[in-house]
């Protein structure tokens, strides 16, 4: 058990990065924001439910670390057209919480988003679940693990292509 | 009974080499669809091993009507409509499950999952009534061919087996990748809904003309080898099996290459226990064949695309608002296999893919141009000069040629005139 202190310093210490993370990804900046990845990171973004198995079946995204890359390096030719142009975005990240500790001693994080996705096709609404695993690595803390539980991911959705 | 069909010249809207843009915009031209496609010929609804148990059910659509594919205690599948015969309430609200019956939330009604209405709630007030009379209401045919369930409106017309006509092989061609020769649909479906009409979707399946510009981010960042199958250079075809079933033929570039399992950009040597597998259930010989050939590129008309790797299925919900469930084919007795088709499906397709969310942007665009009034016409006179004959008589042309959608629209004006 952390101490009150120790927990105060973590949660803010978390709650930056998950802003920084949220300013990165709506800025478009997306290598600094594969910077924030570990080396054995997963980006999982689950379809039908939020607790399926994305081993056996289909998640909207499920990228391990060299398809994070690609992704990233997708959206940086500039001719991924589907964000160009790019679309803008504001997301507000909020009940962000310190979860039961990690095995291996990651802290676990969630929090909700609410993302206002303005694109060609027309003005989106995108509500989520985050669960992160960070990790301290050289001091700063990184992302090892995301998963973005949308609230309608049993439903029919629009194209999302920018970092969600 | 259609007054559109009487107004409309369907000859005047649809050329050999061009046709109307009103044809992707019009709401009275899209109800007409609905009824002279969607209502009427034969539409893919489901697989039969989505359904595998007594019992087993799951919601899929025709168009935007709710069905429920049902395997009733016999075995045998059924294609119910999701509307209670009484107020017309949705009879089943979960997307899938295993249920003996479904019992309507309003007023109690239960139906058995073969679609018969077993009881009322306070049962009299009925005295007299036939039982028979209030069933579920069914897709009128329900045919399946290799385990792909399609059902049709029409009391009568063409048995599956006409309609699919030369696109029947290549389901065969499919089936054969499973060293059992059964596909398995188990994944679960993304849908990904876009603000487009149906038909740019249907087109560009077998749109061999656009992967070299409009997939040029992803090719050039990962070492793919499919772009060039779309180059100027290819030998791959484009092919109109008629009854506007489509195809890309890959198979001469597969051929050329002569590598097993070059068609999915592995080898034998990293699928070990899937060669042997196959070359176990055909032969060596055959084997090889199969693992060099790969499997098609399929647009089986109105709805049902077959991508090498992942199954589409295009639902029309409206005018501009159409949705593609899609998953990745899982081929019986073969997980070394299967593993890495949901890997390269995930990334590939659904909102978030690296190939579909680029075709999505395409079709929601050209729906956008297309209102506008001029020009007014959409051309699709790639190729026409140089389309030739196969072997069988269907015809073919260059992988960038327009000969699919060609092909479509011969086949919708067709549909579209005879009421
Ligand atoms: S509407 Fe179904 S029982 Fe009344
Ligand atoms: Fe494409």
């Amino acid at each position: 058990m952390l101490s009150r202190e120790s927990s105060a310093t973590l949660m803010s210490a978390v709650t930056a990065f998950l802003n920084r993370e949220a300013r990165l990804q709506d800025e478009h900046q997306y290598e600094a924001w594969e910077r924030l990845w570990t080396d054995d990171g997963v980006y999982w973004v689950p379809a039908n439910g939020a607790n399926i198995d994305p081993e056996r079946e289909m998640s909207i995204i499920y990228d391990n670390r060299s398809r994070i890359a690609l992704r990233v390096r997708q959206l940086m030719t500039g001719k991924h057209f589907t964000q160009t142009p790019q679309s803008n975005l504001r997301r507000l990240v909020s009940n962000i919480e310190l979860m039961d500790e990690q095995p291996g001693g990651d802290i676990a994080v969630a929090s909700n988003s609410l993302i206002f996705e303005s694109s060609l096709r027309d003005d989106t609404l995108w509500a989520a679940r985050n669960e992160y695993r960070l990790r301290h690595v050289d001091g700063d803390l990184r992302m090892a693990y995301k998963k973005v539980v949308l609230v309608n991911n049993d439903k029919a959705i629009y194209t999302l292509s920018f970092l969600v | 009974m259609n007054v559109v069909r009487r107004m409309v010249q369907w000859n005047e809207l649809i050329h050999p080499d061009r046709v109307h843009g009103s044809l992707y915009t019009d709401r009275s031209i899209f109800e007409a669809e609905l009824q002279n496609i969607w209502y009427r010929t034969w539409v893919y609804v489901g697989h039969e091993s989505e359904v595998p148990k007594a019992n087993d059910y799951v919601v899929k659509s025709i168009g935007p009507q709710s069905v429920i594919m049902t395997r009733d205690e016999q075995g045998k599948v059924n294609l119910l409509l999701n509307r209670c015969s009484h107020r017309g309430n949705q009879v089943c609200s979960y997307e899938r499950g295993n249920a003996r019956s479904f019992t309507c939330p309003f007023h109690s009604w239960t139906f058995a999952n073969d679609g018969r209405l077993v009881g009322y709630a306070f049962p009299d007030g009925y005295e007299g009534q036939d039982r028979m009379e209030l069933a579920l209401g069914r897709v009128t045919r329900v045919e399946s061919y290799r385990g792909f369930v399609f059902g049709s409106f029409a009391a009568d017309g063409p048995t599956l087996k006409e309609h699919l006509g030369g696109a029947a092989e290549t389901i065969d061609r499919l089936v054969r990748t499973s060293p059992e020769g059964e596909v398995q649909i188990t994944a679960g479906f993304l849908k990904h809904r876009v603000k487009a009409n149906w038909k740019f979707i249907l087109e560009n399946e077998c749109d061999g003309y656009h992967p070299a510009f409009v997939h040029t981010s992803i090719f050039g960042v990962a070492d793919s080898m499919i772009g060039k199958l779309y180059g100027g250079a290819s030998t791959a075809l484009t092919r109109d099996y008629g009854n506007g079933h489509t195809e890309i033929d890959l198979r001469p570039e597969f051929r050329k290459r002569d590598l097993p399992m070059s068609w999915f950009g592995t080898s034998e040597e990293r699928l070990p226990d899937y060669a042997a597998r196959m070359k176990a259930a055909y032969g060596d010989t055959a084997a090889r064949e199969i693992m060099i050939d790969g499997t098609p590129h399929v647009m089986i008309f109105p709805n049902l695309f077959i991508a090498e790797i992942q199954m589409f299925v295009i639902q029309p919900l409206g005018v501009d608002d159409s949705v593609q469930h899609v998953t990745a084919l899982q081929f019986k007795g073969a997980p070394d296999l299967n593993r890495r088709l949901r890997q390269q499906t995930m990334g590939s397709v659904g909102p978030a893919g690296f190939l579909l969310a680029d075709d999505s942007e395409m079709y929601e665009r050209c729906h956008r141009g297309v209102l506008a009034r001029n020009p007014e016409w959409v051309f699709l006179g790639r190729g026409e000069k140089r389309e030739r004959r196969d072997e069988l008589g269907f015809r073919i042309g260059h992988v960038t040629d327009e000969v699919p959608s060609r092909g479509i629209w011969a086949h919708y004006r067709k549909l579209m005139e005879t009421a």
